[in-house]
């Protein structure tokens, strides 16, 4: 056998190493087992540095540029659903608060009987329960009202126009039953409790309300897709490192764990990035408010501001999960 | 450390490969597995660190029933064997001392650059630590092989041809590096073809041969 010509304290010392990591074995059990908990991996994703853990998986740009990309997207429409969501929100409420609060009486009745019809009309109103205000709308009021069909200077006085009283009423407000009392009362006036034009408004905001939380259930479904896809995509790319890996002794959580970083880092920064254009694509719609009171303008008001910021940990949270199953799922198939 | 009993191998949609094979690796011993090309030599060894399960028989590796361990407990097996593979897989995209160092991240460990240094004299490829895995030769790459599968110091060290295609001289290198690792108290099997390096271990170490053929195991049964 031929010699090798080496240092002899080299050699002692690589000896020394090796007795000093069979020592350290039971700890090294111990270690691993405690470092590959689920907060654990989490706190190894949003660490700054993971060092050779982080390099097991080589770069590959172009895919680590679209899973950004489309992480971007996914954030951007979801800061778009999510303000669709709230401002049909805040539409359905007001209209459905409305609804339940103000009802209106319509007085009509030959001109020599208007006077005595709404005293009439007045009187049963107070006198029922759940009444809270009486307000006979006066005649520039009635004027604004019928401004859009007659135009300025509506000589209402002249006209046969009804008299209007705004009611407004509390939770115990009985329309049916005033309604009943009107007709022996009051012949001539009508309660419009404005269901019949609110309450397919009222709907028709809910369910746009619903289309919006929807949409954001299925934007992140969408985005769990990509990442899952993207995932499966590095996995299959990379079956030598997880050959390696598992040869020499790698947990699957420990592989996956790669796999998992680099790609929750992704999907959070193309969030952060969406979300950020997103909202500032809703700080710069015009404002609806003078336009009327139909359209409160679709975006965030107050503490609504908060909520999309919640949209990147959301993303970073989704890419997690994703990543996580499809690279323990396939990772099972690698013995 | 590993124990066979009445073990058989086949390959879905193939042949048997072998059959009743029963052994005994003790702690500490030297091996040496031949036979022809195609035998079964690399399956023998994946079998030794649970890639591949017995379809008949007892594997029992480090005292544990093969047949019934989990994945994790499997990993963990893994980081009590270094495994010499006979295509030294890399990962091509770290440099060599990264690639050794793997084991110590696996297991959870600080990594030690001081044992990564130490490790790369002893195989005599100091100043080869920054050096990528496709640019080293092939003893260099063997070597490099043999640095990684001891980082942990494992108590069962599997060589698969490891000098499959090293010249003469660098392959009796590699084998005295195998002997120091017996002496120091590892178990140490090393499948090889090459008759003549079990010959040239004659003056270094007190081996056994075993020797897969036919299907069977034949223990050739005198230390060489």
């Amino acid at each position: 056998m031929t010699g090798t010509p080496r240092k002899p304290s080299a050699r002692s010392a690589a000896a020394d190493r090796l007795r000093a990591a069979a020592r350290r074995a039971p700890r090294i059990a111990k270690a691993d087992l405690k470092a590959l908990d689920v907060p654990t991996l989490w706190r190894g994703l949003i660490g700054r540095q993971a060092g050779l853990a982080d390099r097991i998986v080589p770069r590959t740009g172009n895919s680590a540029r679209l899973t950004v990309f489309a992480a971007a997207v996914m954030a951007f429409l979801a800061v778009f659903a999510l303000a669709l969501a709230l401002a049909t929100g805040r539409l359905a409420d007001r209209w459905a608060e409305g609804l339940a609060q103000t009802v209106t009486v319509r007085v009509s009745a030959p001109a020599d009987e208007m006077e005595a019809q709404t005293a009439a009309v007045t009187e049963a109103l107070r006198t029922t329960p759940g009444v809270a205000e009486i307000r006979p709308l006066p005649s520039d009021e009635v004027e604004k009202l019928l401004e859009p069909w007659f135009g300025p200077d509506v000589p209402v006085d002249a006209l046969p126009v009804p008299r209007l009283i705004e009611v407004h009423t509390t939770r115990d407000f009985d329309a049916a039953g005033l309604r009943l009392r009107l007709q022996g009362e009051a012949p001539g006036a009508v309660l419009d409790d404005h269901t019949q034009w609110r309450q397919p408004l009222v709907s028709a905001a809910s369910r746009l309300r619903l289309l919006g939380w929807l949409s954001l259930a299925l934007i992140g479904a969408a985005g769990a897709a990509i990442v899952t896809l993207a995932a499966q995509a590095a996995l299959a790319a990379n079956g030598q490192v997880i050959r390696v890996m598992r040869l020499i002794g790698a947990r699957d959580l420990t592989i996956a764990q790669a796999f998992v970083r680099r790609l929750t880092r992704r999907a959070a920064l193309g969030a952060a990035i969406g979300t950020a254009l997103g909202m500032l694509a809703i700080l710069a719609l015009p404002d609806m408010q003078p336009a009327g009171d139909f359209l409160t303008g679709l975006g965030f008001t107050g503490w609504g501001w908060l909520l999309p910021l919640l949209i990147p940990p959301l993303g970073a949270l989704v890419g997690f999960a994703a990543t996580r199953a499809a690279a323990l799922r396939m990772l099972r198939e690698v013995r | 450390m590993i124990e066979m009993r009445d073990v058989a191998f086949a390959y879905p949609r193939g042949g048997a490969l072998f059959q009743g094979l029963t052994l005994s690796l003790p702690r500490g011993s030297f091996h040496f597995l031949t036979g022809p090309s195609g035998a079964g030599k690399t399956t023998f060894l994946r079998m030794c660190i649970a890639d591949l399960l017995p379809t008949a028989g007892k594997l029992t590796l480090f005292g544990q029933d093969a047949a019934t361990m989990g994945r994790d407990a499997i990993a963990g097996l893994r980081r009590r064997v270094g495994l010499v593979h006979q295509d030294t897989q890399f990962l091509d995209h770290l440099p060599v001392a990264e690639n050794i160092a793997l084991p110590m991240m696996v297991a959870g460990e600080p990594i030690d650059m001081g044992a990564i240094r130490d490790l790369l004299a002893w195989v005599q490829m100091t100043g080869q630590a920054r050096s990528m895995p496709p640019a080293l030769s092939g003893g260099e790459r063997q070597r490099a092989a043999l640095a990684r599968a001891v980082i942990l110091s494992p108590d069962v060290i599997l060589a698969d041809e490891p000098t499959g295609n090293l010249d003469w001289d660098m392959s009796l290198r590699l084998l005295q590096l195998l002997v120091e690792l017996n002496r120091s108290g590892k178990t140490v099997l090393v499948a090889t073809h090459d008759l003549n390096l079990i010959r040239a271990a004659k003056q270094q170490v007190s081996a056994r041969v075993l020797r897969i053929a036919g299907g069977r195991l034949q223990t050739a049964g005198a230390e060489l």
